[in-house]
């Protein structure tokens, strides 16, 4: 983890990138707070923070008395709000970059489905 | 949500050194809040001022609601580690253990003894011929063993090598998980601690500097990047931290940046970097004269 980013997002970052990914499926338990806490060496208020924005957002949803669990369709939706913002984060500091080293769009786009062949 | 320590406008003074100046702030119950700044800068006394071993010169000091000096209900609930504890001679470890499981309502003999084999403390050994990081081992496990529900923590791991560290940020976050209290935490070693801290005390020439949630603390600084006349137009009028130059490139830490400041930036082809809590400390302690020597 950056030490620099608030660690409540760094953690559901991590735990929407687990669900992104297939290592926790939906209507699986998520782990407790005290775990994560361990886990991530972080104070568990923060955690606590980092899973109640998953909760307020719909990824996770609450069984009381058990614990927390992956929503219905999290996948999905998370899925779709990623590859929004895609386009901010990953492509246009790609193209921006590009422009200053003066390779063309074509030679990108080359070098991008060689990127893909592999 | 209950303060355990609410302190107010309070000072103490030792003849013409002001070693706490009009210090006010409140630590919630279940709080690890950190206490952080420079050697000589009123961690200690702040710490004995609020555990009752030094009096206030004005002001007034809170807790558990109560004023801590000659108070036994109140000292019976907080365990104070210091840093430089000092033992009576021919004292041994396994004599601060006994001393302590008799002071401590909640003590836990048990747990104290995986701690002893967890930092493979010698206990039988006079506290006098151990090592410094061995002797700090001995304060860490009366701290963590107490479980008083208001724990001080001073420099709790002066010499202790990098895995007793680690074994301790640990114990710390399990046993607090388990059995949360409130905790204060004094340590020069700001981004080893920084995770486990949910409250930031900054103190420096006896004043408090930062009183902050440590996730909004972090994150309110950036460092902005880039060729010299760009830094220095886009950082007029703003709360400037520090500023470094080598060459045609300055480097400068703001704070209180919005996102819509920070597109601003990028925009205007400047470098945006994040700050560590470490870093924006070291910025906030290290004094004006420093930052404009290396401005000009």
């Amino acid at each position: 983890m950056d030490e620099a980013r608030p660690i409540f997002l760094q953690i559901a970052q991590q735990l929407e990138s687990q669900i992104i990914d297939g290592s926790m499926r939906e209507e699986t338990q998520v782990p407790s707070i005290n775990d994560l806490a361990a886990f991530y060496r972080i104070n568990p208020a923060t955690a606590l923070k980092g899973v109640n924005l998953l909760v307020d957002a719909g990824v996770l949803y609450k069984r009381r008395g058990i614990g927390m669990f992956v929503a219905p369709g999290a996948r999905e939706r998370l899925v779709a709000a990623r590859t929004e913002a895609f386009q901010d984060e990953y492509v246009r500091p790609l193209v921006a970059q590009a422009k200053v080293l003066g390779i063309s769009t074509e030679q990108l786009e080359h070098m991008i489905r060689k990127e893909g062949q592999q | 949500m209950t303060a355990v320590i609410e302190v107010a406008d309070l000072s103490r003074h030792y003849g013409k050194v002001r070693a706490v100046e009009n210090v006010s702030f409140s630590v919630e119950e279940g709080a690890i809040c950190g206490l952080l700044g420079r050697n000589g800068a009123g961690k200690t006394t702040l710490m004995r001022l609020v555990t009752g071993q030094e009096f206030a010169t004005t002001g007034d000091i809170r807790v558990f609601g109560e004023n801590p000096v000659e108070n036994a209900d109140v000292l019976g609930r907080t365990c104070f580690v210091r840093e430089s504890q000092v033992y009576p001679d021919n004292f041994r470890g396994k004599h601060v253990l006994r001393a302590a499981s008799h002071l401590f309502p909640n003590w836990d003999a048990e747990y104290a003894e995986r701690l002893v084999e967890d930092f493979r403390t010698p206990l039988n050994r006079p506290i006098k011929k151990l090592s410094r990081g061995q002797r700090s081992s001995i304060g860490v496990i009366v701290g963590l063993a107490a479980r008083a529900e208001l724990t001080l923590l001073d420099e709790p791991y002066a010499g202790l090598d990098a895995v007793a560290r680690q074994l301790f940020y640990d114990h710390l976050l399990a046993d607090y998980s388990a059995n949360p209290r409130t905790i204060i935490l004094s340590t020069h070693l700001i981004d080893e601690a920084a995770r486990l801290l949910s409250q930031v005390l900054v103190i420096d020439a006896g004043e408090l500097l930062i009183d902050s949630d440590a996730d909004v603390l972090r994150g309110s600084a950036v460092t902005i990047v880039g060729g010299h006349a760009k830094v220095e137009a886009f950082a007029e009028g703003r709360d400037v931290l520090g500023w470094d130059s080598v060459g045609g490139i300055s480097s400068v830490t703001l704070t209180d940046l919005s996102d819509a400041d920070r597109a601003e930036a990028v925009k205007a082809g400047l470098d945006v970097a994040p700050v560590s809590l470490q870093q924006l400390i070291v910025s906030r302690t290290r004094g004006t004269n420093y930052s404009q020597e290396a401005r000009s």
